[in-house]
């Protein structure tokens, strides 16, 4: 009992959605109800049905102090809603949680920092809406300036810091919060590679002392780095509570089994992404076979299939490959050669298939995640989605077969080797 | 929302997260346990207010006297109002001053919830601490405005009042009349954003039925109850008459507007304190 920092019982959220649509079909039955006298409770649950939905249910879990645990899930799974209700910025519809201990939540860096203030009076202001209190910031103050590196600017307004600036700024104050309790969403998801270590090895440091950390991320190396333990939520509920390594591998395999094919439907489509709409992903072998397992030895199909209802100025739709521990592998754009980049400077709109094709001998023999962006350089991301298809690289007849290891490194090319004897 | 408790034994404390139904607590102790978080949100305010404009601070001297001087063209030289015997522009500026703590501290008030959205959908805090904050912002404001009443009282040679000691409840009054207000209009504004438009016209009508331009000797006997039951006519007759000897002494009736603003403070503090929970998620 002692040992247990948080523990949540049947925790549920829910949340009502399309109001507006819904408005004339809600209005229309909310008539039929009342007319035809049906039970209160009856009436609630007809209610319930319509435009609400829950995105947290039936959540259960302890966790024990000292804990770094991880969760992990796609978007929507519910994990923002839980580190909400966690950190008490939302109540729970139903189901109860208990925290032991001082809680800090950081579901973004630099809430309420102010574009007009100083660099300074931005540390002092964000640390208190933070909950640090006042000596306590002072006394922290040339830490947290060490740490972001903008000595320099500190009495600059962050209005005039280059987004590195403030997201190392945003991120030193909340590095010295020092609550009994951490819950951190996915604030490592912004900055370039070099703050983002940064940021890592903070996290690490803050693992290592011992406190409960709530760690979120959609960084699957980051989670392998940081947690022991993982959480898998699936629309709104607890799949999986694994040792970390199986959780993210159940995760990074789950849900993908639509053999070397994902289709996107028109509600999967963030309205963002508008003109933008993507169709499907395809991973397919030299014979346009469409599959989810492909040989090493072969080359790779991948098609990306999608619409424009606009023409869209600049657009590049592209892959990412990555392994299934979330280490990059490649990005590429269908416009990356400059005649390409020069022919498509504007798409208009219609239905398009993107081609590319991987060389034979080029990745090792494992399991890979298939993502993909549509975006505008500088202008907008339309459309991505990291995770959208996992395949299977066959090592058959691959360079050093002979020796059933496995080896290391997601590439595994056929190089030319010269063994000169002297 | 959720009550911390202190557990005898460890002196750790446990925090309980569950559905609130109804009506809650206000947890005046968690704000007060908060109390640093006000003062950085009120300095925060002052600090971004005047940021980049040239006259700074001075913007809270220039607004009272821009409508000073206006007012005392219009009414006090072209119309004539009668102004109790003092000179009009003291009359006015008088008045104006409890009244631009209560304007400002209802605007601000009013907007302040959905201002701060992405502090609400981020951080937990008492969301109190916004509104409250955006009043104190609003005193500074009154401070820096008084001082050219005592230049106006100098230049008059109107001497204060024994009764100037009575200036600080009136002020009282007129800030817990708005904070009343603000807390309704705040709460209704994150779920309605008609309330946001509708705060100046709130105002702008409320600025008539106090006797800010006019005298409230000029308003007829029979509604002179009717009147007396805006709190910010109390005010300001009690600004007038601490101030300048104008008007009479409060008579019983600011009692009764006292009650009023207190009844619309508490009522306020309930109604915010009732919604509170769903402002993350309707903001």
């Amino acid at each position: 009992m002692d040992n247990i920092a948080i523990r949540v019982e049947n925790l549920g959220k829910q949340y009502r959605i399309g109001l507006t649509p819904m408005r004339y079909r809600t209005m229309r039955e909310s008539l039929v109800e009342s007319m035809s006298l049906k039970s209160r409770s009856k009436r609630a649950a007809i209610k319930e049905e319509i435009g609400t939905i829950w995105a947290l249910r039936d959540v259960s879990f302890e966790v024990y102090k000292g804990q770094v645990l991880g969760i992990i899930g796609r978007n929507g799974a519910g994990k923002s809603t839980l580190l909400k209700i966690l950190s008490r910025i939302t109540e729970p519809t139903e189901g109860y949680a208990e925290i032991h201990g001082k809680v800090g939540s950081l579901l973004e860096v630099g809430t309420g920092f102010h574009p007009e203030l100083s660099g300074r009076e931005n540390i002092f202001l964000n640390g208190a809406i933070l909950g640090m209190r006042r000596e306590e910031i002072e006394r922290k103050f040339d830490a947290i300036v060490a740490f972001s590196e903008v000595e320099k600017f500190i009495d600059t307004p962050v209005k005039r810091f280059s987004s590195g600036m403030y997201l190392r700024l945003a991120f030193a104050v909340a590095a010295h919060l020092e609550p009994q309790i951490l819950v951190v969403d996915e604030v490592l998801a912004v900055g370039d590679a070099e703050f983002q270590r940064k940021c890592l090895g903070k996290m690490n440091d803050v693992a290592k002392e011992g406190r409960t950390v709530i760690f979120v991320s959609h960084n699957m190396s980051a989670i392998l780095r940081l947690t022991e333990e993982t959480i898998l939520l699936d629309q709104g509920r607890i799949v999986l509570r694994a040792p970390t390594p199986q959780a993210v591998d159940h995760y990074m395999a789950s849900g993908f089994s639509q053999s070397g094919e994902r289709t996107w439907d028109i509600d999967e489509i963030p309205t963002e992404a508008a003109p933008f709409r993507p169709i499907a992903l395809r991973v397919s072998d030299h014979n346009q076979r469409r599959l989810d397992r492909v040989r090493s030895t072969d080359p790779i199909c991948i098609e990306v299939e999608y619409a424009l209802d606009a023409p869209i100025k600049g657009l590049r739709v592209g892959i990412y490959v990555q392994t299934t521990r979330g280490e990059f592998v490649l990005t590429s754009f269908d416009t990356d050669s400059t005649q390409q980049f020069e022919r498509y400077s504007v798409r208009s709109e219609g239905h398009y298939i993107s081609k590319c094709t991987l060389p034979p001998d080029f990745l090792n023999e494992g399991q890979y995640v298939l993502g993909i962006n549509a975006s505008s350089y500088r202008v907008k991301r339309y459309f991505q989605d990291e995770n959208a298809l996992v395949f299977t690289v066959d090592g058959a007849g691959a360079p050093g077969k002979q020796w059933p290891e496995r080896r290391l490194g997601p590439v595994r090319p056929r190089l030319e080797w010269n063994i000169d004897v002297r | 929302m959720t009550e911390p408790s202190i557990t005898a034994q460890h002196d750790e404390e446990i925090i309980f997260i569950k559905p609130t139904k109804g009506w809650g607590s206000l947890n005046l102790r968690e704000l007060w346990l908060y109390r640093e978080l006000i003062y950085f949100l009120t300095w925060r305010d002052l600090k971004v207010r005047y940021k980049q404009t040239v006259l700074g601070a001075g913007w809270a001297i220039l607004q009272p006297v821009l409508s000073m001087i206006v007012f005392s063209i219009f009414f006090g030289n072209l119309l004539n109002v009668p102004s109790e015997g003092v000179p009009y522009p003291i009359f006015a500026y008088a008045a104006l001053l409890p009244w631009g703590v209560f304007a400002k501290a209802l605007n601000d008030t009013g907007r302040s919830l959905v201002s701060n959205r992405a502090m609400l959908t981020k951080i937990y805090f008492p969301r109190m601490a916004i509104p409250l904050a955006s009043v104190f912002s609003s005193l500074a404001d009154f401070l820096i405005a008084f001082v050219v009443m005592l230049g106006l009282m100098l230049y008059y040679r109107i001497a204060p009042t024994s009764n100037i000691w009575t200036l600080p409840f009136f002020l009282l009054l007129a800030v817990i009349t708005a904070l009343g207000v603000g807390l309704w209009l705040s709460a209704m504004n994150v779920l309605y954003r008609d309330i946001g438009y509708m705060i100046p016209y709130i105002t702008q009508l409320w600025f008539y039925l106090t006797p800010i331009v006019y005298s409230s000797r000029e308003v007829p006997a029979q509604w002179q109850f009717f009147y007396a039951l805006n709190p910010m006519v109390g005010v300001v007759e009690g600004f007038r008459w601490a101030l300048l000897g104008t008007a009479d002494a409060p008579d019983p009736m600011i009692a009764v507007s006292a009650i009023i603003s207190v009844v619309i403070f508490i009522s306020g503090m309930f109604y915010f304190r009732r919604m509170e929970r769903t402002f993350a998620d309707m903001v």
